[in-house]
C-alpha cells in the first residue's frame, strides 16, 4: 500500500514462557485510525508497546514508513519521535513544570529553537484550554489536566503516528470528555494516524476506521468499524460487546 | 560533679570539637564524591568499572571502620606507605562513607518508576538526557532520607579515630580521664559536644527532607 505508515508481520511475544501475542499481521495508512479491542489480558497495551520499542518481541517484523525496524535501543529512540505515545497513567515528570515537561522532546531530542518552540506549545496549550496552566508543575493539576499535557507533550514532537494506551482508564468520569475530544480533533483536523487501546466503546464506534479485536494474544477480527459495531463475526466479539453493555 | 573541671577542660575540648568538624566535614564532601560516582558508574553499567566497584562496595560495607583504620594506620606502613593519623582517619571515613552514599544515591535512582522512564524513552530522551532530565532530579530527591542519615553517621563514626590517636572530641575526653580521672565531667562534656553537633544538624536534614518531599519537587 503506498501511504502504509506501519505494518507488523508475524509479530510474536513472549514473557519468559508465557506466549502472549500469537502471530500479529496488520498493517495501518495515513490517516487511518484503529481502535484495539479486547477483554483486559488479551495483549492490547503490549501490543502498542510493541510498536514504540517498550517490549521487545521475539520473531516478526515491524515496518515503519516502508523501512523495516531494526529493533535496537538506538533505532526505537529514533523512531519515537515519529511515533507519539501517551499512557494511562499520564507520567507527567513531576520535577518539571508543565512547559519544561512539553519542551524537553522539541529541545533537547529535536534541539528545536527554544523560542518557536515556546510559541507552539502556547497555541496547543490553549487548544487544550490550559495555557493557563504554563507554569505550574504536574502534582497541581487534576487527572484529566495532566492527562491533556501529555497528549500536548508528545504532540510537541511533530509524531507521525500516535498511540493511545488506555489514556482514560484512570480518570474521573467527568474528566473523560475532554481527553477524548482531543483525540477526536486529532483525527478530524490534523488527519492524525492513530492506534487508540479504549474501553471507551462509544468513543471507539465513533473515531474508529478499523477495529481490531484481540482475545488471548491474537487478533481474532480486523474490521471496518461500522461493521464491528454493528455485526461483530466472531462469538467472542460479541461476548466482549455484550459484557460491555453494547 | 565539678564546674570548675568542666570548664578548665572546655579549651581543650573546643579543639577536639573543631577537629570533629573538619574531619567529619571533608570525609562527608569525600564520601558524597566517591557516592555519587560509583552510582553513575552501577546507573551507566560501565562495564569492568562496575564490578571493580562493586567488590570496594563489599568490602567497604562489610568491614567495621576500625578494622579499616588499624590497617591504613599499622599495615600501610609496613608495606612502605606512610601517612599521618588525620590522613588515615579521612581516608578511612571516606572508604565506608563512599558506600553508604553509593548505596544512597542508587536507591535513589532506582526508586525513580518505571513509569517515569517509559514516559521519557517515549518522547525520544536518551540514555544520557533520560537521567539527566529524568532520573537524577527525581533520583536525587527521593535518596535524601538516606544521604542525611549517612551524614549523621559518618560524623558519629569519627568517635573511632580516637584509636589511632587523633586528637578528635572522643580523644580529648578519653585523654583527659586518663591524666585527671574526672570521667563524670569529661563524659559530660564528651555527650553535650556530639549533640550539640548532632541535634541541630538532624533538625536542619529533617526539614530539607521534608522540604523536597511536599515542596515543589515532589509529587
Amino acid at each position: 500500500m503506498a501511504n502504509e505508515v506501519l505494518k507488523v508481520e508475524h509479530l510474536e511475544k513472549y514473557y519468559q514462557k508465557k506466549h502472549v501475542l500469537h502471530d500479529i499481521n496488520f498493517s495501518i495508512s495515513k490517516g487511518e485510525v484503529i481502535t484495539l479491542l479486547g477483554p483486559s489480558g488479551s495483549g492490547k497495551s503490549t501490543l502498542i508497546r510493541c510498536l514504540n520499542g517498550l517490549e521487545d518481541f521475539r520473531n516478526g517484523e515491524i515496518t515503519f514508513e516502508n523501512k523495516k525496524v531494526i529493533p535496537n535501543e538506538k533505532n526505537w529512540q529514533q523512531l519515537r519521535q515519529k511515533i507519539g505515545m501517551v499512557f494511562q497513567s499520564y507520567d507527567l515528570f513531576p520535577n518539571l513544570t508543565v512547559l519544561d515537561n512539553i519542551l524537553l522532546g522539541p529541545t533537547k531530542v529535536q534541539k528545536r529553537n527554544v523560542d518557536e518552540v515556546k510559541q507552539e506549545v502556547d497555541e496547543l496549550l490553549e487548544k487544550v484550554d490550559l495555557l493557563d496552566y504554563k507554569n505550574v508543575y504536574p502534582r497541581q493539576l487534576s487527572g484529566g489536566q495532566k492527562q491533556r499535557i501529555a497528549i500536548v507533550r508528545a504532540l510537541a514532537l511533530h509524531p507521525e503516528f500516535m498511540l493511545f494506551d488506555e489514556v482514560t482508564a484512570s480518570l474521573d468520569p467527568e474528566m473523560v470528555r475532554g481527553v477524548l475530544n482531543i483525540i477526536q480533533d486529532l483525527a478530524d483536523e490534523d488527519d492524525m494516524t492513530m492506534i487508540i487501546v479504549t474501553h471507551e466503546m462509544n468513543f471507539a464506534q465513533q473515531i474508529a476506521d478499523r477495529v481490531l479485536f484481540l482475545k488471548d494474544g491474537s487478533i481474532l477480527e480486523d474490521t471496518p468499524g461500522k461493521e464491528f459495531f454493528k455485526n461483530p463475526a466472531t462469538d467472542q466479539a460479541k461476548e466482549f460487546l455484550q459484557s460491555m453493555n453494547f | 560533679m565539678s564546674f570548675e573541671i568542666i570548664k578548665q577542660s572546655l579549651p581543650m575540648f573546643q579543639q577536639g570539637f573543631i577537629l570533629t568538624l573538619y574531619l567529619s566535614l571533608i570525609g562527608i564532601v569525600g564520601s558524597a564524591i566517591v557516592g555519587i560516582i560509583c552510582s553513575l558508574v552501577q546507573y551507566f553499567k560501565i562495564p569492568v568499572l562496575d564490578k571493580v566497584l562493586q567488590v570496594y562496595i563489599e568490602i567497604s560495607r562489610n568491614t567495621p571502620l576500625l578494622i579499616q583504620l588499624f590497617f591504613l594506620y599499622y599495615a600501610f606502613p609496613a608495606m612502605g606507605i606512610k601517612m599521618s593519623a588525620q590522613l588515615c582517619g579521612i581516608i578511612g571515613l571516606i572508604f565506608l562513607g563512599g558506600s553508604y552514599m553509593a548505596a544512597g544515591f542508587s536507591g535513589g535512582f532506582n526508586g525513580v518508576s518505571k513509569k517515569q522512564v517509559e514516559s521519557g524513552k517515549a518522547i525520544g530522551l536518551n540514555r544520557w538526557q533520560l537521567a539527566r532530565y529524568v532520573v537524577f532530579p527525581q533520583g536525587f530527591a527521593l535518596s535524601i532520607p538516606a544521604l542525611a542519615a549517612n551524614i549523621i553517621f559518618l560524623i558519629k563514626e569519627t568517635s573511632i579515630f580516637t584509636v589511632i590517636a587523633i586528637p578528635e572530641l572522643t580523644n580529648t575526653a578519653l585523654d583527659l580521664i586518663g591524666l585527671y580521672y574526672n570521667s563524670n565531667e569529661y563524659l559530660f562534656v564528651l555527650v553535650v559536644a556530639y549533640a550539640i553537633i548532632l541535634i541541630p544538624l538532624s533538625i536542619i536534614l529533617t526539614l530539607l527532607e521534608r522540604r523536597v518531599r511536599y515542596g515543589t519537587f515532589g509529587n
